[in-house]
């Protein structure tokens, strides 16, 4: 799959909660094949873009724009991916359901899970290595399994676009290298992948580009490029004092 | 306990029971994965002085009773929801409050309009005195309620699973919230009549409990939890009729039994 031609467009792109603003100033192009980070302290925005490239928040000021389109015309090309952990626990539901959810868009509720259905649900599950667990329940798998199982879903989604919010974290040191490894894989099959990222350290190995958010837009570029930048250091270094700590 | 069968009242009585019963163990899967079974019982409470109100005003009917408990129940939920932001308590506490507040409206209401001798059947219902178009109604509100939540169980899993993956696929996820709330109010109208609005919630809660432990998936779960309600149900009305114990009591300590084995067993079988 190769959608190189495939562009995101923000422009404008401005967000209120109430009277609080949240966000203002967006503008950026991101095309398929790029790892963009999304990058700044806690509150900057990061959850609040996210949302509404995923259209859980209703766009209020400036356009969006997925294939020169309104982004609300594209939802089946965009999937979310939210932190591992925040669904039910104990939801009684196995790997394999999980990852078929992802057909929902192409099925609604009353057309039959069909022969095609059930080829992307197993393409999927094959491709993230899940065959050995498919059957598990989900909450009996570890945070870089449950990843995986979210990454099928967006593939039997068949999305071009995966948003993920704070995909890192909580992850184990081999989990974060196999989470880093796939997201590079989607990539050079054609996906563009947008994350909320916390470890500044390992932006430049994993991201192509990178967004700073500090409840407007910062900086936006090549990540090697933008992680060099004077402001971008002080916008988000001031904001973490540890940050050497914290390594991939 | 064959004799059962041959005398009309218990006919009538075990087929309701089979329906309600059916019908309230395909719904509790839908409460179990909700994990709402608490908010459950502050609503069937909820629901009385709406009933009382309505059947005040427009006679007695499931149809009147139902709209007078979505109102009831809507008035609950909405105060609830205000009284909470207004004074920063939780809004469990804030629901516990008017439910049970709501329930004694409902008492002097029955008091008010003559029907108080009718209390026990409200509490505890008369799954024995149900007429033609009581089995109707429940017959009627069963397939819509099964027919429902079958249709969408797509979506409603995803919903229920995580409400904001289920958005992000495109999933209408207000909507199908306030279509479930109603089923569960239809559902409840018709268990209240049979069984209370005290042991309803036993009814709408309890058959899922006894399936979870053996099943995976939700495919299973709703389909497993209707047979359970259904049969289980009738054992305890038959038991009661044996026993000579009061229907709605008996069904619930039934249940209630069965999931104690069910937890047993499941303890005791290996995995």
């Amino acid at each position: 799959m190769s959608h190189e031609h495939h562009q995101l467009n923000l422009s404008g792109v401005a967000y209120h909660y109430g009277v609080k603003e949240a966000l203002r100033g967006v503008d950026f192009s991101a095309h398929c094949g790029q790892r963009l980070a999304l990058l700044g302290p806690n509150g900057a925005g990061k959850s609040t873009l996210i949302r509404l490239l995923a259209g859980l928040l209703k766009q209020q000021t400036g356009t969006i724009q997925w294939r020169e389109n309104s982004i609300t015309k594209a939802r089946r090309e965009i999937a979310y991916l939210p932190q591992v952990d925040r669904h039910q626990r104990h939801f009684p539901i196995r790997v394999r359901d999980v990852v078929a959810m992802g057909r929902f868009p192409h099925l609604g509720n009353l057309k039959r899970f069909g022969k095609v259905d059930h080829a992307k649900t197993e393409e999927a599950i094959a491709t993230m290595n899940l065959g050995n667990i498919a059957n598990r329940q989900i909450d009996q798998l570890s945070g870089g399994q449950q990843q995986r199982t979210f990454i099928a879903r967006a593939l039997a989604q068949e999305a071009h676009v995966l948003l993920l919010d704070e995909p890192f974290n909580g992850l184990d040191i081999e989990s974060r290298c196999h989470l880093s490894d796939s997201l590079i894989d989607l990539t050079n099959s054609g996906h563009l992948i947008i994350a909320s990222h916390h470890q500044l350290e390992s932006v430049t190995q994993i991201f192509t580009h990178a967004l700073v958010l500090d409840q407007k837009q910062v900086a936006f570029g090549k990540a090697t490029e933008v992680m060099e930048s004077d402001a971008v250091k002080q916008t988000l270094h001031s904001c973490h004092p540890h940050a050497h700590d914290r390594a991939l | 306990m064959t004799e059962l069968f041959e005398f009309p009242l218990y006919q009538r009585a075990i087929l309701a029971t089979l329906i309600i019963g059916f019908v309230n163990g395909y719904t509790s899967a839908f409460v179990l994965l909700h994990r709402s079974p608490l908010k459950l019982t502050a609503l069937s409470h909820s629901l009385l002085p709406g009933v009382a109100i309505s059947a005040w005003i427009f006679s007695l009917g499931v149809l009147s009773a139902f709209f007078g408990a979505v109102i009831a129940a809507i008035i609950i939920g909405v105060l609830t929801v205000l009284l909470s932001r207004i004074t920063k308590i939780s809004d469990d506490t804030v629901l516990a409050v008017l439910y049970t507040g709501a329930f004694a409206v409902g008492i002097m209401v029955l008091q008010l309009i003559g029907s108080y001798q009718d209390l026990e059947a409200w509490l505890l219902g008369n799954i024995l005195g149900l007429s033609d178009l009581d089995l109707w109604m429940s017959f009627g509100v069963g397939i819509i309620a099964v027919t429902m939540l079958s249709l969408f169980r797509r979506a409603v899993v995803i919903n229920l699973y995580d409400p904001e993956v289920a958005a992000s696929l495109g999933i209408r996820t207000r909507l199908l919230d306030y279509a479930s709330f109603a089923i569960l109010i239809l559902v409840l109208v018709t268990t209240l009549q049979a069984v209370g609005c005290i042991l309803a919630i036993g009814m709408i809660v309890t058959p899922a409990a006894i399936v979870r432990p053996y099943v995976s998936t939700p495919e299973t779960l709703f389909p497993i939890s209707a047979l359970v309600g259904a049969l289980g149900s009738t054992l305890g009305l038959m038991l009661s009729i044996t026993l000579g114990q009061p229907a709605g009591a008996s069904i619930a300590a039934t249940l209630a039994g069965l999931f104690i084995l069910s937890v047993v067993f499941r303890t005791v079988l290996p995995k």
